[in-house]
Protein backbone atom coordinates (compact mmCIF):
# COMPACT_ATOMS: atom_id res chain seq x y z
CA UNK A 1 0.00 0.00 0.00
CA UNK A 2 1.06 3.51 -1.21
CA UNK A 3 1.90 6.14 1.64
CA UNK A 4 2.66 10.17 1.02
CA UNK A 5 5.44 10.96 3.05
CA UNK A 6 5.22 13.24 6.19
CA UNK A 7 7.99 15.68 6.78
CA UNK A 8 8.71 16.74 10.19
CA UNK A 9 9.79 20.18 10.70
CA UNK A 10 10.17 20.94 14.29
CA UNK A 11 7.19 20.99 16.06
CA UNK A 12 5.54 20.49 13.22
CA UNK A 13 4.60 18.21 10.04
CA UNK A 14 4.33 18.82 6.27
CA UNK A 15 2.38 17.15 3.89
CA UNK A 16 2.64 17.76 0.18
CA UNK A 17 0.57 16.40 -2.26
CA UNK A 18 1.27 16.06 -5.78
CA UNK A 19 -0.80 15.14 -8.57
CA UNK A 20 -4.08 13.07 -8.43
CA UNK A 21 -4.54 11.21 -5.27
CA UNK A 22 -7.40 8.59 -5.47
CA UNK A 23 -9.95 7.85 -2.99
CA UNK A 24 -8.18 4.94 -0.87
CA UNK A 25 -4.60 7.15 -0.92
CA UNK A 26 -6.54 10.25 1.02
CA UNK A 27 -8.04 7.85 3.42
CA UNK A 28 -4.27 6.45 4.51
CA UNK A 29 -3.36 10.26 4.58
CA UNK A 30 -6.16 10.72 7.05
CA UNK A 31 -4.83 7.88 9.26
CA UNK A 32 -1.24 8.44 8.60
CA UNK A 33 -1.66 11.80 9.94
CA UNK A 34 -3.50 11.52 13.01
CA UNK A 35 -0.80 8.95 14.22
CA UNK A 36 2.15 10.83 13.48
CA UNK A 37 0.25 13.58 15.51
CA UNK A 38 0.17 11.61 18.49
CA UNK A 39 3.21 10.30 18.31
CA UNK A 40 5.14 13.45 17.86
CA UNK A 41 3.32 15.91 19.60
CA UNK A 42 3.06 17.52 16.91
CA UNK A 43 1.45 21.80 17.28
CA UNK A 44 0.93 22.16 13.69
CA UNK A 45 0.12 20.21 10.56
CA UNK A 46 1.28 22.18 6.94
CA UNK A 47 -0.56 20.96 3.88
CA UNK A 48 0.86 21.82 0.35
CA UNK A 49 -1.28 21.17 -2.23
CA UNK A 50 0.55 23.61 -5.20
CA UNK A 51 1.00 20.50 -7.40
CA UNK A 52 -2.81 19.51 -7.04
CA UNK A 53 -4.79 20.58 -10.02
CA UNK A 54 -8.09 19.83 -8.56
CA UNK A 55 -9.55 19.42 -5.66
CA UNK A 56 -13.22 18.01 -5.27
CA UNK A 57 -15.47 17.30 -2.56
CA UNK A 58 -14.00 13.94 -1.45
CA UNK A 59 -10.06 16.10 -1.30
CA UNK A 60 -11.96 18.70 0.61
CA UNK A 61 -13.65 16.36 3.02
CA UNK A 62 -10.35 15.00 3.39
CA UNK A 63 -9.00 18.18 4.23
CA UNK A 64 -11.89 19.39 6.66
CA UNK A 65 -11.36 15.77 8.76
CA UNK A 66 -7.61 16.56 8.89
CA UNK A 67 -8.19 19.94 10.14
CA UNK A 68 -10.58 18.57 12.62
CA UNK A 69 -8.80 15.56 14.06
CA UNK A 70 -5.63 17.91 14.38
CA UNK A 71 -7.71 20.35 16.74
CA UNK A 72 -8.67 17.65 18.95
CA UNK A 73 -5.06 16.80 18.96
CA UNK A 74 -4.35 20.01 19.57
CA UNK A 75 -2.50 21.34 16.63
CA UNK A 76 -3.53 23.58 13.57
CA UNK A 77 -3.63 22.76 10.10
CA UNK A 78 -2.93 25.53 7.25
CA UNK A 79 -3.36 24.43 3.48
CA UNK A 80 -0.79 26.06 1.01
CA UNK A 81 -0.77 27.23 -2.47
CA UNK A 82 -4.15 26.36 -3.85
CA UNK A 83 -4.10 26.93 -7.27
CA UNK A 84 -6.30 30.14 -8.75
CA UNK A 85 -8.49 27.66 -11.04
CA UNK A 86 -8.90 25.00 -8.18
CA UNK A 87 -9.75 28.48 -5.72
CA UNK A 88 -12.58 29.43 -8.14
CA UNK A 89 -13.76 25.91 -8.86
CA UNK A 90 -14.48 25.06 -5.19
CA UNK A 91 -15.89 28.52 -4.58
CA UNK A 92 -18.42 27.42 -7.98
CA UNK A 93 -18.82 24.30 -5.95
CA UNK A 94 -20.15 25.66 -2.69
CA UNK A 95 -17.10 23.89 -0.88
CA UNK A 96 -16.64 26.19 2.43
CA UNK A 97 -13.01 24.76 3.96
CA UNK A 98 -14.17 26.13 7.59
CA UNK A 99 -11.65 25.71 10.02
CA UNK A 100 -9.16 25.48 7.66
CA UNK A 101 -6.39 28.40 7.13
CA UNK A 102 -4.62 28.82 4.00
CA UNK A 103 -1.56 30.73 3.18
CA UNK A 104 0.27 31.58 -0.60
CA UNK A 105 2.90 28.91 -0.10
CA UNK A 106 5.00 26.92 2.76
CA UNK A 107 6.49 30.04 4.05
CA UNK A 108 3.71 31.65 4.80
CA UNK A 109 2.40 28.57 6.26
CA UNK A 110 5.10 27.81 8.53
CA UNK A 111 4.82 31.38 9.75
CA UNK A 112 1.53 31.54 10.04
CA UNK A 113 1.52 28.22 12.24
CA UNK A 114 4.38 29.76 14.48
CA UNK A 115 2.06 33.02 14.87
CA UNK A 116 -0.27 30.63 16.56
CA UNK A 117 1.92 28.83 18.72
CA UNK A 118 1.18 29.35 22.48
CA UNK A 119 3.13 29.93 25.20
CA UNK A 120 2.85 26.35 26.92
CA UNK A 121 3.18 24.74 22.98
CA UNK A 122 6.62 26.22 22.63
CA UNK A 123 7.60 24.92 25.99
CA UNK A 124 6.40 21.43 25.48
CA UNK A 125 8.01 21.07 22.10
CA UNK A 126 11.45 22.17 23.62
CA UNK A 127 11.83 25.33 21.51
CA UNK A 128 12.93 28.52 23.40
CA UNK A 129 11.57 31.80 22.05
CA UNK A 130 14.79 33.10 20.45
CA UNK A 131 13.96 29.99 18.01
CA UNK A 132 10.65 30.86 17.66
CA UNK A 133 11.35 34.54 16.99
CA UNK A 134 14.06 33.91 14.51
CA UNK A 135 12.44 31.69 12.60
CA UNK A 136 15.14 29.26 13.33
CA UNK A 137 13.20 25.67 12.50
CA UNK A 138 15.32 22.82 10.95
CA UNK A 139 14.23 19.84 9.26
CA UNK A 140 14.65 17.09 11.60
CA UNK A 141 13.59 13.71 12.74
CA UNK B 1 -46.37 45.35 -71.73
CA UNK B 2 -43.26 47.96 -72.58
CA UNK B 3 -42.64 47.37 -69.17
CA UNK B 4 -42.83 43.73 -69.50
CA UNK B 5 -40.63 44.17 -72.58
CA UNK B 6 -37.95 46.14 -71.42
CA UNK B 7 -37.67 43.53 -68.18
CA UNK B 8 -37.26 40.53 -70.53
CA UNK B 9 -34.72 42.67 -72.70
CA UNK B 10 -32.49 43.76 -70.15
CA UNK B 11 -32.32 39.95 -68.38
CA UNK B 12 -31.77 38.80 -72.34
CA UNK B 13 -28.98 41.14 -73.01
CA UNK B 14 -27.23 39.89 -69.35
CA UNK B 15 -28.06 36.20 -70.46
CA UNK B 16 -26.64 36.34 -74.16
CA UNK B 17 -24.03 38.67 -73.05
CA UNK B 18 -22.59 37.90 -69.61
CA UNK B 19 -19.21 36.59 -70.90
CA UNK B 20 -18.21 40.03 -72.54
CA UNK B 21 -20.15 42.32 -69.63
CA UNK B 22 -17.57 40.14 -66.88
CA UNK B 23 -14.63 40.44 -68.98
CA UNK B 24 -15.35 44.37 -68.77
CA UNK B 25 -16.53 44.46 -65.40
CA UNK B 26 -12.90 43.03 -64.43
CA UNK B 27 -11.01 45.14 -66.51
CA UNK B 28 -13.01 47.96 -64.67
CA UNK B 29 -12.18 46.63 -61.47
CA UNK B 30 -8.14 46.08 -61.92
CA UNK B 31 -7.60 49.78 -63.46
CA UNK B 32 -9.74 51.48 -61.10
CA UNK B 33 -7.84 52.92 -57.70
CA UNK B 34 -10.09 51.26 -55.45
CA UNK B 35 -9.11 47.66 -55.92
CA UNK B 36 -6.46 46.42 -54.18
CA UNK B 37 -4.33 44.61 -57.02
CA UNK B 38 -1.68 43.11 -54.22
CA UNK B 39 -4.36 41.22 -52.54
CA UNK B 40 -6.10 39.62 -55.65
CA UNK B 41 -4.46 37.94 -58.77
CA UNK B 42 -6.31 38.54 -62.08
CA UNK B 43 -7.75 35.04 -61.59
CA UNK B 44 -8.86 35.01 -58.19
CA UNK B 45 -10.66 38.55 -59.23
CA UNK B 46 -12.24 36.95 -62.29
CA UNK B 47 -13.40 33.65 -60.52
CA UNK B 48 -15.04 36.02 -57.60
CA UNK B 49 -16.82 38.15 -60.04
CA UNK B 50 -18.05 35.59 -62.70
CA UNK B 51 -19.45 33.84 -59.32
CA UNK B 52 -21.52 36.93 -58.80
CA UNK B 53 -22.56 37.51 -62.43
CA UNK B 54 -24.32 33.86 -62.49
CA UNK B 55 -26.39 34.71 -59.29
CA UNK B 56 -27.18 38.01 -60.65
CA UNK B 57 -28.45 36.43 -64.04
CA UNK B 58 -30.55 33.96 -62.37
CA UNK B 59 -31.66 36.41 -60.00
CA UNK B 60 -32.73 39.12 -62.73
CA UNK B 61 -34.71 36.03 -64.45
CA UNK B 62 -36.19 35.08 -61.71
CA UNK B 63 -38.06 38.41 -60.88
CA UNK B 64 -38.27 41.83 -60.56
CA UNK B 65 -35.30 44.05 -60.13
CA UNK B 66 -35.54 44.43 -56.23
CA UNK B 67 -32.66 42.98 -54.57
CA UNK B 68 -34.44 42.80 -51.41
CA UNK B 69 -37.15 40.56 -52.75
CA UNK B 70 -36.61 36.89 -52.04
CA UNK B 71 -35.08 35.76 -55.28
CA UNK B 72 -32.04 38.31 -54.64
CA UNK B 73 -31.18 35.77 -51.26
CA UNK B 74 -28.14 34.35 -52.52
CA UNK B 75 -26.96 37.09 -54.40
CA UNK B 76 -27.22 39.02 -51.00
CA UNK B 77 -25.61 36.44 -49.26
CA UNK B 78 -22.41 36.68 -51.90
CA UNK B 79 -22.24 40.21 -51.39
CA UNK B 80 -22.63 39.91 -47.41
CA UNK B 81 -19.65 36.90 -47.45
CA UNK B 82 -17.71 39.59 -49.43
CA UNK B 83 -18.31 42.54 -47.56
CA UNK B 84 -17.79 40.70 -44.32
CA UNK B 85 -14.46 39.51 -45.66
CA UNK B 86 -13.07 42.56 -46.35
CA UNK B 87 -14.22 44.19 -43.56
CA UNK B 88 -12.30 42.05 -41.48
CA UNK B 89 -9.33 42.69 -43.86
CA UNK B 90 -9.04 46.06 -43.37
CA UNK B 91 -10.20 46.71 -46.81
CA UNK B 92 -11.39 50.77 -47.12
CA UNK B 93 -15.45 51.22 -47.85
CA UNK B 94 -15.07 52.31 -51.33
CA UNK B 95 -12.48 49.38 -51.45
CA UNK B 96 -15.20 47.16 -50.75
CA UNK B 97 -17.96 48.75 -52.43
CA UNK B 98 -15.95 49.40 -55.80
CA UNK B 99 -16.81 45.51 -56.71
CA UNK B 100 -20.46 46.43 -57.27
CA UNK B 101 -20.33 49.48 -58.15
CA UNK B 102 -17.84 48.93 -60.99
CA UNK B 103 -20.15 46.11 -63.04
CA UNK B 104 -22.31 49.29 -63.88
CA UNK B 105 -20.06 50.66 -66.48
CA UNK B 106 -19.83 47.57 -68.90
CA UNK B 107 -23.56 46.84 -68.19
CA UNK B 108 -24.76 50.12 -69.56
CA UNK B 109 -22.05 50.24 -71.94
CA UNK B 110 -23.65 46.93 -73.64
CA UNK B 111 -27.06 48.16 -72.90
CA UNK B 112 -26.32 51.09 -74.95
CA UNK B 113 -25.03 48.86 -77.61
CA UNK B 114 -27.76 46.51 -78.14
CA UNK B 115 -30.68 49.19 -77.52
CA UNK B 116 -29.99 51.31 -80.37
CA UNK B 117 -33.23 52.29 -81.73
CA UNK B 118 -35.79 53.15 -78.83
CA UNK B 119 -34.22 55.72 -77.20
CA UNK B 120 -37.11 55.90 -74.52
CA UNK B 121 -36.38 52.18 -73.92
CA UNK B 122 -32.74 52.27 -73.37
CA UNK B 123 -32.89 55.35 -71.28
CA UNK B 124 -35.74 54.00 -69.22
CA UNK B 125 -33.36 50.49 -68.80
CA UNK B 126 -30.32 52.77 -67.96
CA UNK B 127 -32.46 53.93 -65.29
CA UNK B 128 -33.77 50.79 -64.09
CA UNK B 129 -30.37 49.11 -63.99
CA UNK B 130 -28.52 52.14 -62.08
CA UNK B 131 -31.07 52.00 -59.49
CA UNK B 132 -30.64 48.30 -58.81
CA UNK B 133 -26.77 48.84 -58.82
CA UNK B 134 -26.92 51.65 -56.54
CA UNK B 135 -29.21 49.84 -54.22
CA UNK B 136 -26.78 46.74 -54.23
CA UNK B 137 -23.81 48.76 -53.71
CA UNK B 138 -25.62 50.07 -50.34
CA UNK B 139 -26.07 46.87 -49.77
CA UNK B 140 -22.85 45.93 -49.57
CA UNK B 141 -21.79 48.96 -47.52
CA UNK B 142 -24.12 48.53 -44.76
CA UNK B 143 -22.73 44.90 -44.66
CA UNK B 144 -19.15 46.55 -44.25
CA UNK B 145 -20.60 48.98 -41.43
CA UNK B 146 -21.60 46.38 -39.67
CA UNK B 147 -19.10 43.92 -39.74
CA UNK B 148 -16.35 47.07 -38.95
CA UNK B 149 -18.38 47.91 -35.98
CA UNK B 150 -17.64 44.09 -34.31
CA UNK B 151 -14.22 44.43 -35.77
CA UNK B 152 -14.14 47.75 -33.22
CA UNK B 153 -15.97 46.52 -30.34
CA UNK B 154 -13.87 43.01 -30.10
CA UNK B 155 -10.92 45.61 -30.24
CA UNK B 156 -12.34 47.80 -27.38
CA UNK B 157 -12.74 44.24 -25.32
CA UNK B 158 -9.18 43.61 -25.50
CA UNK B 159 -8.08 47.04 -24.93
CA UNK B 160 -10.15 47.23 -21.75
CA UNK B 161 -8.42 44.23 -21.02
CA UNK B 162 -5.15 45.72 -21.23
CA UNK B 163 -6.08 48.84 -19.65
CA UNK B 164 -7.02 47.18 -16.12
CA UNK B 165 -3.42 46.21 -14.90
CA UNK B 166 -2.57 44.58 -11.67
CA UNK B 167 -0.41 47.26 -10.17
CA UNK B 168 1.78 46.57 -6.74
CA UNK B 169 1.24 48.93 -4.38
CA UNK B 170 3.56 48.02 -1.87
CA UNK B 171 5.26 44.89 -0.95
CA UNK B 172 2.37 42.47 -1.05
CA UNK B 173 -0.25 44.90 -1.52
CA UNK B 174 -1.38 44.77 -5.25
CA UNK B 175 -4.39 46.71 -6.51
CA UNK B 176 -6.47 46.43 -9.18
CA UNK B 177 -7.98 49.67 -10.47
CA UNK B 178 -11.35 48.46 -12.68
CA UNK B 179 -12.46 51.67 -14.96
CA UNK B 180 -15.55 51.66 -16.96
CA UNK B 181 -18.90 49.49 -17.15
CA UNK B 182 -17.99 45.97 -16.59
CA UNK B 183 -19.69 43.29 -18.03
CA UNK B 184 -19.79 39.38 -16.92
CA UNK B 185 -17.22 38.41 -19.22
CA UNK B 186 -14.65 40.85 -19.10
CA UNK B 187 -15.10 40.84 -15.13
CA UNK B 188 -14.59 37.78 -14.92
CA UNK B 189 -11.21 37.62 -17.24
CA UNK B 190 -9.33 40.76 -15.29
CA UNK B 191 -10.49 38.81 -11.42
CA UNK B 192 -8.90 35.57 -12.76
CA UNK B 193 -6.10 37.46 -13.85
CA UNK B 194 -5.89 38.96 -10.56
CA UNK B 195 -5.33 35.87 -8.43
CA UNK B 196 -3.09 34.57 -10.97
CA UNK B 197 -0.95 37.92 -9.83
CA UNK B 198 -1.26 36.97 -6.40
CA UNK B 199 0.31 33.74 -6.57
CA UNK B 200 3.04 34.81 -8.60
CA UNK B 201 3.92 38.36 -6.74
CA UNK B 202 2.88 36.15 -3.04
CA UNK B 203 1.14 39.59 -2.55
CA UNK B 204 -1.23 38.65 0.80
CA UNK B 205 -3.25 41.47 0.46
CA UNK B 206 -5.34 42.74 -3.30
CA UNK B 207 -7.62 45.63 -3.18
CA UNK B 208 -10.23 45.89 -5.79
CA UNK B 209 -11.46 49.52 -6.71
CA UNK B 210 -14.67 50.30 -8.32
CA UNK B 211 -14.08 54.09 -8.32
CA UNK B 212 -14.58 54.07 -12.23
CA UNK B 213 -17.29 51.67 -12.32
CA UNK B 214 -20.27 53.79 -12.91
CA UNK B 215 -22.69 50.78 -12.27
CA UNK B 216 -22.45 47.51 -10.79
CA UNK B 217 -25.41 44.31 -11.19
CA UNK B 218 -25.96 41.67 -9.73
CA UNK B 219 -23.31 39.44 -12.22
CA UNK B 220 -20.42 41.82 -11.55
CA UNK B 221 -21.27 42.02 -7.56
CA UNK B 222 -21.16 38.03 -7.49
CA UNK B 223 -18.04 37.49 -9.64
CA UNK B 224 -16.15 39.89 -7.02
CA UNK B 225 -17.71 38.27 -4.12
CA UNK B 226 -16.19 34.81 -5.78
CA UNK B 227 -13.02 36.54 -5.94
CA UNK B 228 -12.51 37.66 -2.67
CA UNK B 229 -13.73 33.90 -1.44
CA UNK B 230 -11.51 32.23 -3.53
CA UNK B 231 -8.36 34.51 -2.80
CA UNK B 232 -9.06 33.37 0.99
CA UNK B 233 -9.17 29.70 -0.09
CA UNK B 234 -5.93 30.49 -1.73
CA UNK B 235 -4.37 32.69 1.30
CA UNK B 236 -4.68 36.48 0.48
CA UNK B 237 -7.28 38.93 1.43
CA UNK B 238 -9.19 40.91 -0.80
CA UNK B 239 -10.51 44.53 0.47
CA UNK B 240 -13.00 46.47 -2.35
CA UNK B 241 -12.48 50.03 -2.01
CA UNK B 242 -14.17 52.89 -4.20
CA UNK B 243 -17.65 52.13 -3.67
CA UNK B 244 -20.03 55.13 -4.52
CA UNK B 245 -23.08 55.80 -3.15
CA UNK B 246 -25.17 54.75 -5.90
CA UNK B 247 -23.68 51.37 -6.23
CA UNK B 248 -24.09 50.87 -2.61
CA UNK B 249 -27.83 51.48 -2.91
CA UNK B 250 -27.87 49.05 -6.14
CA UNK B 251 -25.96 46.66 -3.58
CA UNK B 252 -28.22 46.61 -0.86
CA UNK B 253 -31.46 46.76 -3.90
CA UNK B 254 -30.15 43.55 -5.68
CA UNK B 255 -30.04 41.77 -1.98
CA UNK B 256 -26.46 41.12 -2.44
CA UNK B 257 -24.58 40.14 1.17
CA UNK B 258 -21.44 41.20 1.10
CA UNK B 259 -20.89 39.04 3.95
CA UNK B 260 -17.62 39.87 5.69
CA UNK B 261 -15.89 41.34 2.96
CA UNK B 262 -13.40 44.21 4.07
CA UNK B 263 -15.26 47.45 1.78
CA UNK B 264 -13.86 51.11 1.57
CA UNK B 265 -14.85 54.59 0.40
CA UNK B 266 -11.51 55.26 -1.13
CA UNK B 267 -8.37 53.58 -2.60
CA UNK B 268 -6.83 55.48 0.23
CA UNK B 269 -8.43 54.42 3.23
CA UNK B 270 -7.51 50.79 1.74
CA UNK B 271 -3.87 51.36 1.04
CA UNK B 272 -4.35 52.04 5.42
CA UNK B 273 -5.71 48.81 6.19
CA UNK B 274 -3.16 47.01 4.22
CA UNK B 275 -0.32 48.50 5.37
CA UNK B 276 -1.91 48.00 8.85
CA UNK B 277 -2.28 44.22 8.14
CA UNK B 278 1.46 44.32 7.01
CA UNK B 279 2.71 45.44 10.24
CA UNK B 280 3.71 48.86 8.32
CA UNK B 281 3.06 52.21 9.89
CA UNK B 282 3.29 55.71 7.78
CA UNK B 283 5.25 58.25 9.69
CA UNK B 284 6.49 61.97 9.35
CA UNK B 285 10.25 61.99 8.14
CA UNK B 286 11.97 64.49 10.89
CA UNK B 287 12.83 68.01 9.76
CA UNK B 288 16.43 68.64 8.74
CA UNK B 289 18.46 69.72 12.09
CA UNK B 290 19.10 73.35 10.84
CA UNK B 291 15.29 74.01 10.87
CA UNK B 292 14.80 72.17 14.34
CA UNK B 293 14.76 75.27 15.89
CA UNK B 294 12.20 76.48 18.35
CA UNK B 295 9.82 73.64 18.06
CA UNK B 296 11.81 70.18 19.55
CA UNK B 297 10.99 68.32 22.21
CA UNK C 1 -24.15 19.44 -33.93
CA UNK C 2 -21.58 16.94 -34.53
CA UNK C 3 -19.48 14.01 -32.24
CA UNK C 4 -16.32 14.53 -33.40
CA UNK C 5 -14.98 12.01 -31.26
CA UNK C 6 -16.19 9.49 -28.12
CA UNK C 7 -15.16 6.94 -26.02
CA UNK C 8 -16.68 5.15 -22.82
CA UNK C 9 -15.24 4.49 -19.87
CA UNK C 10 -15.74 1.68 -16.80
CA UNK C 11 -16.58 3.52 -13.59
CA UNK C 12 -15.87 -0.06 -11.24
CA UNK C 13 -13.37 0.94 -8.59
CA UNK C 14 -11.95 4.39 -7.19
CA UNK C 15 -8.88 3.68 -9.80
CA UNK C 16 -11.59 3.80 -12.24
CA UNK C 17 -12.63 7.32 -11.13
CA UNK C 18 -9.22 8.31 -11.36
CA UNK C 19 -8.46 7.22 -14.72
CA UNK C 20 -11.95 9.16 -15.44
CA UNK C 21 -10.52 12.54 -14.32
CA UNK C 22 -7.17 12.02 -16.41
CA UNK C 23 -9.11 11.19 -19.23
CA UNK C 24 -11.18 14.22 -19.05
CA UNK C 25 -8.46 16.26 -18.64
CA UNK C 26 -6.74 15.17 -21.45
CA UNK C 27 -9.76 15.74 -24.17
CA UNK C 28 -10.23 19.27 -22.21
CA UNK C 29 -7.07 20.06 -22.92
CA UNK C 30 -6.98 18.84 -26.62
CA UNK C 31 -10.35 20.74 -26.90
CA UNK C 32 -7.85 23.98 -26.10
CA UNK C 33 -10.01 24.75 -22.48
CA UNK C 34 -8.91 27.37 -20.60
CA UNK C 35 -7.11 26.01 -17.46
CA UNK C 36 -9.83 27.40 -15.16
CA UNK C 37 -12.97 25.43 -17.20
CA UNK C 38 -10.85 22.01 -17.85
CA UNK C 39 -10.42 22.60 -13.72
CA UNK C 40 -14.27 22.84 -13.59
CA UNK C 41 -15.01 19.76 -16.10
CA UNK C 42 -12.52 17.72 -14.56
CA UNK C 43 -13.85 18.39 -10.92
CA UNK C 44 -17.64 17.83 -11.94
CA UNK C 45 -15.85 14.81 -13.79
CA UNK C 46 -15.05 13.90 -10.56
CA UNK C 47 -17.93 13.96 -8.87
CA UNK C 48 -20.40 12.42 -10.69
CA UNK C 49 -18.01 9.49 -11.16
CA UNK C 50 -17.46 9.27 -8.16
CA UNK C 51 -21.44 8.93 -7.59
CA UNK C 52 -21.98 6.76 -10.22
CA UNK C 53 -19.39 4.42 -8.35
CA UNK C 54 -20.95 5.20 -5.27
CA UNK C 55 -24.45 5.39 -5.46
CA UNK C 56 -25.03 3.67 -8.62
CA UNK C 57 -23.11 0.67 -7.43
CA UNK C 58 -20.86 0.90 -10.75
CA UNK C 59 -21.49 2.20 -14.59
CA UNK C 60 -20.19 3.99 -17.25
CA UNK C 61 -18.93 7.45 -18.35
CA UNK C 62 -18.79 7.89 -21.93
CA UNK C 63 -16.58 11.02 -23.45
CA UNK C 64 -18.06 12.96 -26.46
CA UNK C 65 -16.26 15.92 -28.01
CA UNK C 66 -19.00 18.06 -29.48
CA UNK C 67 -19.01 20.91 -32.21
CA UNK C 68 -21.59 23.24 -32.66
CA UNK C 69 -21.42 26.43 -35.37
CA UNK C 70 -17.92 26.72 -34.40
CA UNK C 71 -18.38 26.20 -31.18
CA UNK C 72 -16.09 22.95 -29.39
CA UNK C 73 -17.55 21.78 -26.32
CA UNK C 74 -17.01 18.09 -24.22
CA UNK C 75 -20.50 16.31 -23.20
CA UNK C 76 -19.91 13.54 -20.71
CA UNK C 77 -22.42 11.25 -19.74
CA UNK C 78 -22.52 9.17 -16.80
CA UNK C 79 -24.90 5.84 -16.61
CA UNK C 80 -25.65 2.88 -14.02
CA UNK C 81 -27.93 0.79 -13.29
CA UNK C 82 -28.14 1.33 -9.57
CA UNK C 83 -30.81 2.11 -7.02
CA UNK C 84 -31.93 5.20 -8.81
CA UNK C 85 -32.58 8.80 -6.72
CA UNK C 86 -35.66 9.31 -4.72
CA UNK C 87 -35.75 13.34 -4.76
CA UNK C 88 -34.10 14.50 -7.85
CA UNK C 89 -34.85 18.19 -7.01
CA UNK C 90 -33.73 16.98 -3.34
CA UNK C 91 -30.40 16.09 -4.49
CA UNK C 92 -29.73 19.14 -6.91
CA UNK C 93 -30.29 21.32 -3.63
CA UNK C 94 -27.42 19.35 -1.15
CA UNK C 95 -24.91 21.51 -0.53
CA UNK C 96 -21.40 19.99 0.39
CA UNK C 97 -20.17 20.30 4.26
CA UNK C 98 -16.55 19.38 5.25
CA UNK C 99 -17.85 18.07 8.53
CA UNK C 100 -18.71 14.70 6.68
CA UNK C 101 -22.24 15.47 5.80
CA UNK C 102 -23.63 13.28 2.97
CA UNK C 103 -25.08 14.35 -0.08
CA UNK C 104 -24.39 13.97 -3.65
CA UNK C 105 -24.06 17.43 -4.43
CA UNK C 106 -25.59 17.31 -7.66
CA UNK C 107 -26.20 21.20 -7.23
CA UNK C 108 -22.41 21.78 -7.43
CA UNK C 109 -21.50 19.82 -10.31
CA UNK C 110 -24.45 22.10 -12.44
CA UNK C 111 -22.74 25.15 -11.62
CA UNK C 112 -19.61 23.89 -13.14
CA UNK C 113 -21.11 23.13 -16.32
CA UNK C 114 -23.27 25.07 -19.11
CA UNK C 115 -25.75 22.00 -19.43
CA UNK C 116 -27.05 19.60 -16.67
CA UNK C 117 -29.47 16.90 -17.55
CA UNK C 118 -30.23 14.06 -15.15
CA UNK C 119 -32.75 11.29 -15.76
CA UNK C 120 -33.38 8.77 -12.94
CA UNK C 121 -35.86 6.30 -11.44
CA UNK C 122 -35.45 4.73 -8.64
CA UNK C 123 -34.76 0.86 -8.99
CA UNK C 124 -34.04 2.00 -12.78
CA UNK C 125 -30.80 3.18 -12.49
CA UNK C 126 -29.74 7.21 -13.24
CA UNK C 127 -28.41 8.93 -16.57
CA UNK C 128 -26.86 12.38 -15.89
CA UNK C 129 -25.37 14.08 -19.15
CA UNK C 130 -23.15 17.87 -18.56
CA UNK C 131 -21.83 19.42 -21.66
CA UNK C 132 -19.08 22.30 -21.12
CA UNK C 133 -18.61 24.52 -23.86
CA UNK C 134 -15.34 26.32 -24.62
Amino acid sequence: MEHIPILRMGPFLLVTIQVDMHDQLAMTLQDDLTNRISETGAKGVLIDISSLEMVDSFIGRMIGNIAGMSRVLDANTVVVGMQPAVAITLVELGLSLKGVKTALNVEKGMELLRKSLTESDIEEVGLDREETRNHGLTVCH
Amino acid sequence: MERMKSNDQFEMIVQKYWEGILGDWVEEQLSSTGTRKELFSKEELRTQSKEFILLFQEAISAGDLDPYQPHWGKVRDFLSNLSRSRGENGFSPTETATFVFSIKKPLMARLGKEINNDARLLFEELSRVSNLIDKLGLFTTEVYQKTREEVIRRQQDELMELSTPVVKLWSGVLALPMIGTLDSNRTQTVLEALLQKIVETEAEIAIVDITGVPTVDTLVAQHLIKTVTAARLMGAECIISGIRPQIAQTIVHLGVDLGDIITKATLADALAVALQRRGLRVVAVQAPRALQTEASF
Amino acid sequence: MTVRKQEIMALRSVIDVSAARQKVRSWATELRFSIVDQTKIVTAASELARNTLIYGKGGTMRLEALESNAKRGLRLIFEDQGPGIPDISQALQDGFTTGGGLGMGLGGSKRLVSEFEIDSKPGEGTRIAVTKWC
